[in-house]
């Protein structure tokens, strides 16, 4: 049966990882293309790299820094940052991505949602979808959810599917970096109202917190950063921990 | 060993090739007739939509190299549906190499389409290493090619399906062998081991 995905997700500067790593093992953390493999090697389902650079100039050397992350890692990773036009997209899949993520650029442009997915197929897709609830509609936010917009989360969502995303990544702003679990009431309704697989992300503090998302939320995947960085929480404990919850889990 | 990767429209040239060199084999990905029958072994990667790629292949009299190749073929994803009959997608007449008719899945409340992510292998006895019984391989896909006597292994989703063909000198997965970390490393080293 089809398992539950854990991904971890790493931001890109200048083609190093940033926000604190704190990786042992490794001879040089700060290097996406090796902690990317180690991720892989300790049983991570995808991965997901978001190039938070600031100019185009930078996002060319982007594209090189895909192609050694597809020779080196042997699961599927998704990347994004700064996509606007299928122009973007056609040298990072070339250099060997599975998925692109789009954000803010879709929400001021719908129809590049239905021009990725026409010219590449929607399982290239994943919508990423900031929101947060505001006077109790959870609205969605864009530019790394510092800006409002007048969307709402479910109904973008449910036009992203129709515009043909492929996924929807979905972050609470409101959770995000609280620890305090994810946010379980918007996912579980993305979920009953989708019928394209649904990322939780923002907010995972413990083991328990990803048991919520995935049994009561019914999240396809689980995403988080800091936390594996971190090392607070290591993949193949968390992933035994979920198994012995009875939960469908790659090992 | 030569090895040649059929160059068309396909999604995951790029990935079977980091897969492949990172299993040390030398290939050429290559759209050349000659090149492709000359080649001990080949493989036929697919990502994409079946009429589309079909038209591609046909176009570039492809199909026909495909089809009467007498070295051991490995086709990947779409690649293995295209090898089947016939296929929903699109209502597109295929390969003719395996006997099957590709299907849609139909979702269910519970069970979204496409079926992407990791599943298991069941396996019956054919060429995939006994030890990937039970193992993980990564899947992307929306069609299905329904179990027959070509079926070597088989993965439960909506219904169970076939994950992996032989026929002949004719070998197939659905899943993504490129992607599917260790486990996916032993299917394809499977093929360059046990075909012939």
């Amino acid at each position: 049966m089809l398992t539950k995905r854990i991904i971890p997700c790493l931001d890109i500067k200048d083609g190093r990882t940033v926000k604190g790593i704190n990786f042992i093992d490794l001879r040089d953390a700060g290097d996406p293309v090796e902690l990317g493999a180690a991720y892989a090697q300790q049983g991570a389902d995808e991965l997901v790299f978001l190039d938070i650079s600031a100019t185009n100039e930078k996002r060319k050397t982007f594209s090189q820094l895909v192609k050694d992350i597809a020779i080196h890692v042997n699961i599927p990773f998704t990347v994004g940052g700064g996509i606007s036009s299928v122009a973007d997209v056609a040298p990072l899949l070339e250099a060997g991505a599975d998925k692109v993520s789009i954000n803010s650029a879709a929400v001021k442009r719908p129809e590049l949602i239905d021009e990725l997915a026409k010219a590449f197929g929607s399982q290239f897709v994943v919508l990423a979808i900031d929101a947060r609830k505001v006077d109790n509609h959870w609205l969605v936010h864009t530019h790394g959810g510092k800006q409002p917009t007048d969307k709402k989360l479910f109904s973008w969502a449910k036009e992203g599917q129709e515009r043909g995303a492929g996924e929807i990544l979905f972050t609470s702003m409101d959770h995000d970096g609280t620890k305090q679990g994810y946010a379980i009431d918007p996912l579980s309704k993305l979920n009953q109202l989708l019928r394209i697989p649904v990322i939780a992300s923002g907010g995972a503090g413990r083991m328990e917190d990803f048991l919520e998302a995935f049994v009561i939320g019914k999240a396809d995947a689980a995403l988080a950063a800091t936390l594996f960085h971190f090392g607070e929480i290591k993949i193949p404990v968390l992933k035994e921990y979920l198994r012995s919850k009875e939960l469908l889990i790659r090992f | 060993m030569k090895v040649a990767v059929i160059k068309y429209n396909a999604g995951n040239i790029r990935s079977v090739a980091f897969a492949l060199e990172r299993l040390g084999v030398t290939f050429t990905i290559t759209d050349d007739p000659e090149e492709i029958r000359s080649a001990d072994k080949v493989i036929f990667p697919g990502v994409g939509e079946a009429s589309t790629t079909m038209q591609y292949l046909t176009e570039r009299k492809l199909d026909t190299v495909i089809k009467n190749l007498k070295q051991p073929v490995l086709g990947i994803c779409l690649g293995m549906q295209l090898m089947c009959a016939h296929s929903e997608e699109n209502n597109t007449p295929c390969l003719g190499i395996f006997d099957e008719t590709v299907q849609f899945f139909k979702p269910t409340h519970q069970q979204k389409v496409p079926h992407m992510g990791w599943n298991s292998l069941n396996l019956s006895k054919g060429w995939l290493n006994q030890d990937l019984e039970g193992e993980f391989v990564y899947f992307v896909h929306s069609y299905f090619v329904p179990i027959s006597k070509q079926t070597v292994a088989t993965t439960e989703y909506i219904l169970p399906f076939s994950s992996a063909l032989q026929k002949g000198n004719f070998y197939a997965v659905q899943f993504h062998p490129e992607k599917s970390s260790n486990a996916g490393e032993l299917v394809l080293k499977s093929f360059f081991e046990k075909s012939r």
